[in-house]
Parts: structure tokens; C-alpha cells; sequence
């Protein structure tokens, strides 16, 4: 099942996105950044942005994705409820949907400042759901 | 923490032998109960300090230590590049000389009693904080190049602010060093329309009452007296320092094998201060840390500006402005011989003691103010630095009080609204666009800051002055 959650970290928090494939672990994850700042559902899918990036190993792809996401969500002053993402061997092409901030209904919590290599994971677990996180600095 | 390993040195002070690929000790400075309240992982972290190329002395924890990311949040570490040192992007962090500055006001706590909810609404709509706030000031490609070369001096040049605020910032207002062609165009895009801008997180603006004083004659020579109001600023570089720690970290983690050097965990990312990644990496920091003086530089002039407002009287000059994020090439002396070396504070204060030449005149026999931001509903404080933190810490202390509970866990026990009456009846004001944020940000889920303190203060690293107390907080 493609799912997220926040794991704890004392200063900052985690993500872990976890799928069937990297692909999915990679947009749960970015739900999970989402979360963060405010509730993924809360967030219309008005427009469409599209983001790659490459990586000399897939951990770092996943961090690539994340900060990608976060520059995008910054200069643009928009929140993202929707992802989808390829992986062609180690370059990732995926679309993140969402719309502006609004403060009043996403009453924003923080702001990501950046996916960090800390606790950075994207391997398969036991069960062979791939799992995709890091700790963001906040 | 497990300490049993540790060899306890003073009642605040725990040395770490160095053993395997330790190239030094890590000491803690802290007591018994902050040490055993610490994450294991602030051990594991300071000891991968320890291992970096280059190190000099020690691997330092300061009071507050807490689980970062490469480097301990409290952590400060010295390299001499002659030696093969390093600089390390993850040492220094994603918000680069994220710092507090603390503004006289020359008001007493009554002046603002009957005024506080103004004086909040004031500053919360004419301060932008929080995710999605603009700054009014925008920078095209060449205002931002010279932002990022003179900081504070820019901000002052363009009328945000009198000459005589520089001499009370670090750098005298303007980082030395910076090469503004090694900040992409990606990170002065994200820093568009952030200037001025207080971010979110931990940052705020609070209005603060001085509580206590504990040391008067110092208190006096910085025209700080029991129930005198100051404002207080604790914000960093913004969207352009995360984005330079972003990319650096990447590029200096991948290359890291290059140069030889082992990393036990990627996130201390690093590069000899003599290899071409390092060189620009520095030139990229140092102008990030210039954003970091000219954000706080406007804010402290968009202040001034609802003062004159709402309290004309007031005149707001600065006590001073620490930064923590950085790494400096400082002089010390080590074993009687001085030394240039590259401090890295990662979450922690330089604290330069009496007598240092680059304090400013009126301060050079004081020591340099050490401004403690604490939590939103507990207090924050001013130490003085001391001549023996200079030789104890390369002249560091601590920044702050320190998590003690995830954000996770925070948000799960607090409600954001229910904090907030409850500090207004302890006559606190609490103004934000988040419940959520208030709550990860409660004043239960950070360490005792007093605890803190005094062991700083018992350490030697910096002496207690005066403490404070909020009394209207603007969450970012």
C-alpha cells in the first residue's frame, strides 16, 4: 500500500514515502514533505510543474527530487497535493501539482528549508515495498 | 546519553578520549543531568567530528548540544588548513549565520503595558514572517551581488539602519571574504523576495522585559537595567543560505572520496579549505552569511518603523548581533602558539572575551554580548564572553535552550490555541499564522533554558547578565 509518515528527529522531522516501486516511495515521500507544512488535502491541483533531475546513485535522486520540490514550492510560493514520478535508470522526471499558498486555509506550519542526507534511506524493506526518506531541516 | 565511557573533567565539563579514527576528543560541556538528557546520537555525531582531517584540539559540545545533522546542533570544531583541514558545508548547515540581535528600546515595561496588543498587531503585519510572506524589498541581479558583499553595510548604505549599528554586529556588519560569483542563480532566485523576512520555524521577533540581572556592572556598560524593554530578532540567511548549503552539501558529499577523505556519515559533507570546492564554498558561505546581516539589518528598520508608530519615544540602537551557522578563520592560541584557523559553530554563539581586538571600542574591555533565545513562553538571555572561553571553546558558548521533543511528537501532545491563551494569561502575546507551528514550537518541547545557561556560566564559556522575558512574540 503507498503510504507516508513523519518520523521523529529531535531538531527537524522526517519523511518516509513507501511503494511498490521507487517511483511511488519517491511521491509518497513528497506527500510527506507536503505534510509538514500544511494537510496534502487541503491543496487544489490548479497547476502543473514538471521537474527533473540526475544522480550519481538513487538516494541521492531522492534527495534531488525533495529539494527540487522545495525550490519549486519557494520561488513560486506554492504548495503541491498531487506527484507523479519516473525513474529511467538514474534520472527522475515527474510532475508536482498544486497552487499558490494561501495562508489563510493551509495556515502553513513551517517552511523546508532543505532534504538533508540524514537518516537518508531508499532501499526495499523485508516485505519488498520500496522505502524513501531523509530528514528535512526546518 | 550513555556518559559511562566519558571522563568527567569539572562538574560542567566531559572529555570523550580519542580512539580509533578519532584524530582528537570530543568534550561536552554540560552537567550530569543536560548530558544524560542528550540523544546518543549527539555522541555519535561530535565523534564523527573527531574523525574530520585537520582538526585542532578537540570536538566541542556546547550545553545545549542536540542531534543535528552531520555536525551536533552545539557543536563547534576548529581546522587549520595547514594541516590539511576541512571546511564542511554540513558543519555549517542549511541557514547560514542564522542568528539574534538584540535592540535597546530605551521604554520601561510599564510604556508598553497598555499597548501591547497594538504594538503586536503592529509588528505582525508589517513584519513578514511565516511560509508564503513576501518581502517588500526586491533585488534585481546587481543589488544582489552587492547585498551579498557588504551585508549589513549595504543595508545601511541604502538607509535601513545608522552607522553605529554596524560597530555592534559581527564582521562590523560586513563579512570579509565573500565571493558573490560563487552563489548560483538559483539561490539569489529563491532570496527574491525573502529579504526582510523573519522565515518560520524557530525564528521570531519577540518584545522582551529585562527580568533580572545578575551581573549589574556589566548590565550597565551594555545600558541594560531590570525592567527595561528590548526587542529581540532571531532569523537567518533565508531562501539563498539553504539553497548554498543545498548545493554545497550535495557537491561536497560526492567529491568527498576524491579528496580522500572518509566520511562516516554523508551528511558531514566536507572539503579541504585548500581544494578548489572549498575555496568557492567559502566565498559562498561568507555571502551568505552577509544575507543573514542585511535580512536582519531591514527587519531591525522595519521595527524602528512601527515603534515610531505606535511608541514615538522609543529609540531602538543595538545591543548587538550574534551569529550562530558559520564557519570564521579566526586567530587563537593554541598551546601558546597563535594560530589562524576555521571555526565552525553549528548552532552556537562566538563569544569573544574582554580585550579582543575585533570587538568595537565601547565593548573591547566588556566582552562580546551573547544573546540565548529560549523558547516563546519561557525567556531568553544575555551572557558576556569571557578570556577563558576564549582558550575553553575557541571563545563559543551556547545559542539557545535546544529541543528536547521532536516537532512530531510536540504537535501531538500541544494544541496551538490553547498555548496561546495560556501565555496570554501570563500576559504574554503570542501573534501567528499557525496553530500547528505554535504547538511544534511549545515551550515544553525545549530544554530548560536556565539550565542551560548555568552551566555555561559554570563552564567559563560565557557569564549570566540578564535575563529576559517575553512579553509579545511574532512566531515566524
Amino acid at each position: 500500500m503507498p503510504s507516508w509518515e513523519h518520523f521523529p528527529h529531535e531538531a527537524d522531522i522526517g519523511v518516509r514515502g513507501q511503494g511498490d516501486s521507487p517511483e511511488v516511495a519517491f511521491e509518497q515521500a513528497a506527500l510527506g514533505l507536503t505534510a509538514v507544512i500544511t494537510e496534502p488535502g487541503s491543496v487544489r491541483a490548479e497547476e502543473a510543474v514538471t521537474i527533473t533531475c540526475e544522480a550519481p546513485s538513487l538516494d541521492v535522486l531522492f534527495v534531488d527530487w525533495l529539494n527540487a520540490l522545495i525550490y519549486e514550492m519557494t520561488t513560486r510560493s506554492m504548495l503541491f497535493g498531487r506527484f507523479q514520478v519516473k525513474i529511467d535508470g538514474l534520472r527522475l522526471s515527474g510532475q508536482a501539482e498544486g497552487e499558490p499558498v494561501d495562508r489563510q486555509r493551509h495556515e502553513p506550519v513551517v517552511e523546508p528549508k532543505g532534504a538533508t542526507f540524514t537518516e537518508l534511506q531508499v532501499d526495499q524493506n523485508d516485505e519488498g515495498q520500496w522505502v524513501a526518506q531523509c530528514v528535512v531541516d526546518v | 546519553m550513555d556518559i559511562t565511557s566519558l571522563k568527567q573533567t569539572s562538574e560542567d565539563q566531559w572529555e570523550l578520549p580519542a580512539t580509533g579514527k578519532m584524530r582528537a576528543p570530543v568534550i561536552f560541556y554540560a552537567d550530569r543531568a543536560l548530558l544524560e538528557g542528550m540523544d546518543d546520537k549527539v555522541r555519535e555525531q561530535a565523534t564523527n567530528v573527531a574523525t574530520l582531517p585537520g582538526i585542532v584540539k578537540a570536538s566541542y559540545v556546547m550545553p545545549d548540544g542536540h542531534w543535528g545533522y552531520g555536525f551536533p546542533i552545539g557543536g563547534v570544531a576548529a581546522f587549520d588548513a595547514d594541516e590539511g583541514g576541512v571546511v564542511s558545508a554540513g558543519g555549517v548547515g542549511f541557514d547560514i549565520s542564522c542568528g539574534v540581535r538584540c535592540l535597546l528600546t530605551g521604554l520601561q515595561a510599564e510604556d508598553i503595558e497598555p499597548v501591547k496588543e497594538q504594538l503586536a498587531d503592529a509588528l505582525f503585519a508589517n513584519i513578514p514572517a511565516g511560509v508564503g510572506s513576501t518581502g517588500r524589498i526586491h533585488l534585481d541581479d546587481d543589488e544582489m551581488t552587492a547585498m551579498l558583499r557588504g551585508g549589513a553595510r549595504w543595508a545601511v548604505d541604502r538607509g535601513w539602519g545608522s552607522r553605529e549599528d554596524l560597530e555592534r554586529i559581527e564582521e562590523h556588519g560586513s563579512m570579509q571574504g565573500a565571493e558573490p560569483e560563487h552563489v548560483s542563480q538559483k539561490a539569489r532566485h529563491r532570496q527574491r523576495n525573502e529579504m526582510g523576512t523573519l522565515g518560520s520555524g524557530n525564528h521570531y521577533l519577540e518584545v522582551q522585559r529585562v527580568a533580572e540581572i545578575f551581573d549589574p556592572d556589566i548590565a550597565a556598560q551594555l545600558s541594560l537595567a531590570e525592567g527595561d524593554v528590548v526587542v529581540s530578532i532571531h532569523c537567518g540567511s533565508r531562501g539563498l543560505g539553504h539553497q548554498i548549503g543545498t548545493e554545497y552539501l550535495r557537491e561536497m558529499a560526492i567529491a568527498a572520496a576524491e579528496h580522500g577523505i572518509d566520511l562516516p556519515d554523508r551528511e558531514l559533507a566536507c572539503a579541504p579549505l585548500r581544494s578548489e570546492v572549498g575555496h568557492r564554498y567559502l566565498g559562498a558561505m561568507r555571502a551568505g552569511i552577509n544575507c543573514a546581516l542585511a535580512n536582519r539589518q531591514i527587519i531591525t528598520h522595519l521595527t524602528r518603523e512601527v515603534f515610531s508608530d505606535v511608541l514615538p519615544k522609543a529609540e531602538l540602537p543595538l545591543l548587538y548581533d550574534v551569529s550562530h551557522n558559520t564557519c570564521k578563520e579566526e586567530e587563537h592560541i593554541v598551546d601558546g602558539a597563535k594560530r589562524r584557523l576555521f571555526i565552525h559553530r553549528k548552532g552556537a554563539t562566538r563569544a569573544f572575551g574582554p580585550g579582543h581586538p575585533e570587538l568595537p571600542g565601547q565593548l573591547r574591555d566588556v566582552g562580546q554580548p551573547v544573546l540565548i533565545g529560549g523558547s516563546m513562553g519561557t525567556e531568553s538571555w544575555v551572557l558576556i564572553g569571557t578570556k577563558e572561553g576564549m582558550a575553553r571553546s575557541f571563545g563559543s558558548a551556547c545559542h539557545g535552550a535546544g529541543r528536547r521533543m521532536s516537532r512530531h511528537r510536540a504537535k501531538k501532545q500541544w494544541r496551538g490555541s490553547k498555548l496561546i491563551k495560556n501565555l496570554a494569561h501570563r500576559g504574554i502575546i503570542v501573534r501567528s499564522v499557525s496553530m500547528r507551528g505554535v504547538a511544534e514550537e511549545a515551550p515544553g518541547a525545549y530544554k530548560d533554558v536556565r539550565a542551560v545557561v548555568d552551566s555555561a556560566d559554570r563552564a567559563g564559556l560565557a557569564r549570566k547578565v540578564a535575563r529576559l522575558e517575553p512579553r509579545v512574540c511574532i512566531k515566524g
